[in-house]
């Protein structure tokens, strides 16, 4: 009776703790940058030099951090909308095909009516971005609505397709005549580009319109009763039902504002520091704006700071590439690992962990002990009684 | 233990079972609190409580689901440590849950085949289960998925999943609220025969009628603490209910009353499923007046859900007609639209259909609530649903930690006081109520009774539906009974029996002039 093991247990909290909610992303970025470290070891390279190169330095200058907020910027305009989706249950994960899909409409607007320095030529173009954006995810709310189809493989799906318009645009009908036969549509005209927020940098006012959907998005949420019955939704579908909230419509409604902000994020973006229409619009923003929206505990105030962090792992992967040449592959493994960690630290906050009972019978010379199961209870089953009832499931 | 039967325990005969000083407490609460209990072979140990009072915490440290902090556990005279729900199966213990343990996409054989610690066939194992559930008047067909299978259904599963173990303690949680009397009798006759056979079981309820014509002996649990052991047939309801609340039991009155206009009427109503295993509905024709409580009685899956699901506008009919709610033809109107005619709707499950659990009151007050000032050109106003919340829990005596309390966090009792509480407060003209009480304690029950007698008394139309015939008796001004999707005749209380209305429930009943003869003679 030697091993009187008193193991550790997860126990449900009797609230969820409003402390690891908030500690949930914090922790795992902490997680994430020890990853780092010991990835840095792995690869031969001086992890502080490696921290120094990756987080510190990008964001040293004037310059940088211009670049850190331009980078911020698509990353949240999709993270906001795809949150209000995320909250009602509606899992749009083609942002990436709508922001493609945006940047083409607004691209679109002002090939065809310019070039020109007609000051009516930018909204127009924005309004188009956020149309092409919201008419491309008016797709899998169609399907979804009418045929049931799952809106996570036909969003994703038209992921591919906008790219494949996009390129075909590019290489064809929009390719500039001008342009040494490269695979892209003429400059855009200074009228036909956003202005500048800060002189020196390439942030443009889009961040502003990112702030300002922050505080909407916010509202809506909060304050309407159309983002309350959104939350309705994706808490309880049934108690939706039973107060009658209409599920199309919140399909429709999710799928339309994560398209329209998605849509202005790729309008921006060639309308902004791209310039023109090129092959390729985004590095992966509307993909990144999913884990942008987790890490934000999908709170838009959280998904402007996880995008502000985001926006430095793409500055400090670009860094790194630069001068350690490490590969371009250690900002997407940084952003997985961080997502990774955020999905266990989130146990912690319904569940806390803490010393296994003593066993009264520990004690007792004639225990009753099963042979051949005794190796769970020594184990210790990582699992709290509550989570292992399968009556859940029923 | 004087009181067993000397035939089946020799004084030389360890207990099957004794618990000595048994402890488990969690983040909130002390669920046991040094706990003794001891139950004999062949014994039919009856455990006794309120909900909250600890019945399931010990049952489950029993099965091995649950460890407790302290105290300890002898089988057969030998300490044992009951580490998992396996090892208690293997030591001889079987446990029927009240929140059955069922995967939903299985079907009857591959669940008993999931929990089966030896590997069996599936066609044999199929066999065996038609057998034994034959054998102990529980039809049940192994083949079917349990997702279509009702409530009464899957408990049927559950026991026969135990049986096929050959227990010698047969835990039994809260087992016939989903049965009718005639199966209850059936049940009763199974679990004699198994006691018979030198299996002990410990039987957990609430129902002190169940306990006084079934228990060898009965173990009162109040607040986590044994308050009594008693032989329950030498006891009075009153003296039970005495140990078990710690106050007498009080019953409601429903003084006559003559019944106004019609608020709810059904022509009529047919209504195919798309579920292979639902209850289609079979020309469903009832009225509900003002000042009156239609009571539908019936086990589950007899079409009940479907009822209810066409009654809320939860699912629609092509017949407008179908359905006239308060004058005006609702068939193909949805929930919200049916709620402005004046529907209220107290529906089955409290958590995840009648209340969002993460949500505090105030939001759930909103769910249905939103025309009562809560929300202004398309805006919340809080302070509106946090008043209307706290207005519901001083009414309805809801024990929580104020409207900003999660629904989670209330007892399934105060949680059903708070949803009866606020479709109350909608001042509605008809209410339509599912199983009001079912796993609600004795207070909590008492106060919701009297809160739809109060409506009715005010004028309110209600239709109850539940499988509790004891509270269909009391608070209905007639029964009807809904079997396999017809509806009987409706009966007043006095002019029938508890005997009519359980045989009506296997079917058998006058037939309803059916809608032709219904025309027919009004031409």
């Amino acid at each position: 009776m030697s091993a009187r093991l008193r193991v550790l247990e997860l126990e449900r909290r009797a609230r969820p703790s409003a402390v690891m909610r908030i500690a949930s992303p914090l922790l795992a970025a902490a997680a994430m940058l020890a990853t780092g470290f010991v990835v840095f070891l792995l690869l031969g390279k001086d992890p502080a030099e490696a921290f120094y190169v990756f987080f510190i330095k990008p964001v040293a200058n004037r310059y940088g951090v211009g670049e850190l907020l331009l980078k911020a910027t698509p990353l949240a305009l999709c993270a906001l909308g795809l949150a209000v989706g995320f909250r009602a249950n509606v899992w749009n994960i083609g942002a990436e095909g709508q922001l493609t899909m945006g940047a083409i409409a607004g691209s679109g607007v002002a090939l065809y009516l310019g070039p020109t320095e007609a000051a009516w030529v930018l909204p127009l173009m924005l309004l188009a971005g956020v149309l092409g954006g919201m008419a491309w995810a008016a797709i899998p709310a169609f399907l979804r609505t009418r045929f049931h189809t799952s809106e996570i493989l036909v969003t994703l799906m038209l992921v591919y397709i906008a790219q494949l318009f996009l390129s075909y645009l590019v290489h064809g009908a929009w390719r500039d005549p001008a342009g040494y036969n490269f695979p892209q549509s003429r400059a855009f005209t200074e009228a036909e580009t956003l202005p500048l927020l800060l002189e020196g940098s390439r942030v443009t006012i889009a961040a502003v319109f990112a702030v300002a959907l922050a505080a909407a998005s916010w509202f809506f949420s909060q304050k309407t009763f159309a983002g309350f019955r959104m939350q309705v939704a994706g808490l309880a579908p049934a108690a939706a039902a039973y107060a009658g909230f209409s599920e199309k419509r919140n399909i429709w409604l999710a799928l339309l504002l994560s398209g329209a902000t998605a849509g202005l994020a790729g309008i921006s973006e060639v309308a902004g520091p791209i310039g023109q229409l090129q092959p390729t619009v985004s590095p992966g923003y509307g993909f990144a704006a999913i884990i942008v929206a987790f890490v934000g505990r999908l709170h838009p105030l959280g998904i402007i700071l996880a995008s502000l962090l985001m926006s430095l792992l793409y500055l400090g992967g670009e860094s790194a590439q630069m001068q350690m040449s490490l590969p371009s592959a250690v900002t997407g493994l940084f952003q997985g690992v961080l997502l990774f960690y955020l999905l266990a630290a989130d146990l912690f906050i319904n569940f806390s962990l803490r010393r296994g009972p003593r066993r009264a019978t520990d004690d007792e010379d004639d225990a009753y002990t099963p042979e051949d199961e005794s190796e769970t209870e020594i184990g210790g089953v990582p699992v709290s009684a509550p989570t292992l009832a399968p009556g859940k499931l029923t | 233990m004087s009181d067993t039967p000397s035939t089946l325990s020799l004084a030389s005969t360890p207990p099957r079972l004794a618990l000595r000083g048994i402890r488990k407490s969690y983040p909130t609460v002390v669920a046991n609190d040094g706990i003794d209990l001891i139950v004999q072979p062949g014994e039919i140990h009856a455990v006794l409580g309120e909900n909250g009072a600890g019945k399931s915490t010990l049952m489950k440290i029993i099965y091995g689901v649950i460890k407790p902090d302290a105290g300890s556990v002898l089988w057969e005279g030998r300490h044992a440590r009951i580490a998992s729900p396996a090892e208690a199966r293997k030591l001889g213990i079987g446990m029927v849950f009240q929140h059955f343990a069922l995967f939903d996409t299985l079907t009857v054989v591959e669940n008993i085949l999931i929990a089966l610690d030896d590997d069996m066939p599936s066609a044999a194992l199929a066999r065996r289960i038609s057998e034994v559930s034959t054998r102990y008047g529980l039809p049940i067909d192994p083949k079917r998925l349990v997702h279509s299978m009702s409530v009464g259904e899957r408990q049927r599963v559950e026991i026969v999943r135990c049986l096929l173990q050959e227990p010698k303690l047969l835990i039994m949680d809260e087992p016939t609220s989903v049965l009718t009397p005639q199966a209850v009798q059936t049940l009763f006759q199974t679990l004699r025969r198994l006691a018979s056979e030198g299996c002990s079981i410990l039987y957990i309820s609430h129902k002190l009628d169940e306990i006084r014509a079934l228990c060898d002996t009965a173990t009162v649990l109040r607040a986590g603490k044994v308050t009594g052991t008693a032989d329950p047939r030498r006891e009075t309801s009153d003296s039970l209910a005495r140990m078990m609340i710690g106050s007498e039991l009080a019953t409601c009155r429903l003084e006559a009353r003559q019944p106004g206009a019609v608020r709810l009427g059904v022509e009529a109503l047919t209504l195919s499923t798309l579920d292979p295993f639902g209850t289609a509905l079979h020309d469903i024709t009832l009225e509900v007046r003002a000042g009156e409580i239609l009571g539908i009685a019936g086990v589950s899956g007899n079409g009940q859900k479907e009822l209810l699901a066409a009654l809320s506008g939860e699912s629609t009919s092509d017949d407008a007609g179908a359905i006239v709610i308060d004058g005006a033809p609702a068939g193909t109107l949805n929930p919200a639209q049916r709620r402005r005619l004046g529907l209220a709707f107290v529906p089955e499950e409290r958590l995840g259909r009648g209340a969002v659990p993460p949500m505090s009151l105030a939001e759930n007050a909103l769910l249905t609530g939103s025309a009562k000032g809560m929300v202004h050109k398309g805006l919340v106003r809080s302070r509106v649903a946090r008043g209307f919340a706290q207005a519901v829990i001083e009414r309805f005596k809801v024990k929580c930690g104020g409207p900003a309390a999660a629904a989670q966090s209330l007892s399934g009792g105060n949680l059903q006081k708070y949803i009866v509480g606020r479709e109350t407060l909608l001042e509605p003209k008809l209410m339509i109520v599912a199983q009001p009480t079912w796993g609600v304690d004795v207070g909590a029950s008492l106060l919701i009774h009297q809160a739809l007698i109060d409506l009715r008394n005010r004028g309110v139309a209600l239709l109850v539906v539940s499988e509790e015939l004891d509270e269909l008796f009391e608070i209905s001004d007639r029964i009807a009974v809904l079997a396999q999707g017809r509806l009987s005749p409706s009966r007043r209380p006095a002019e029938t029996s508890i005997e009519e209305i359980g045989r009506w429930m296997s079917g058998d009943f006058p037939a309803l002039a059916t809608a032709h003869e219904r025309e027919t003679a009004r031409a």
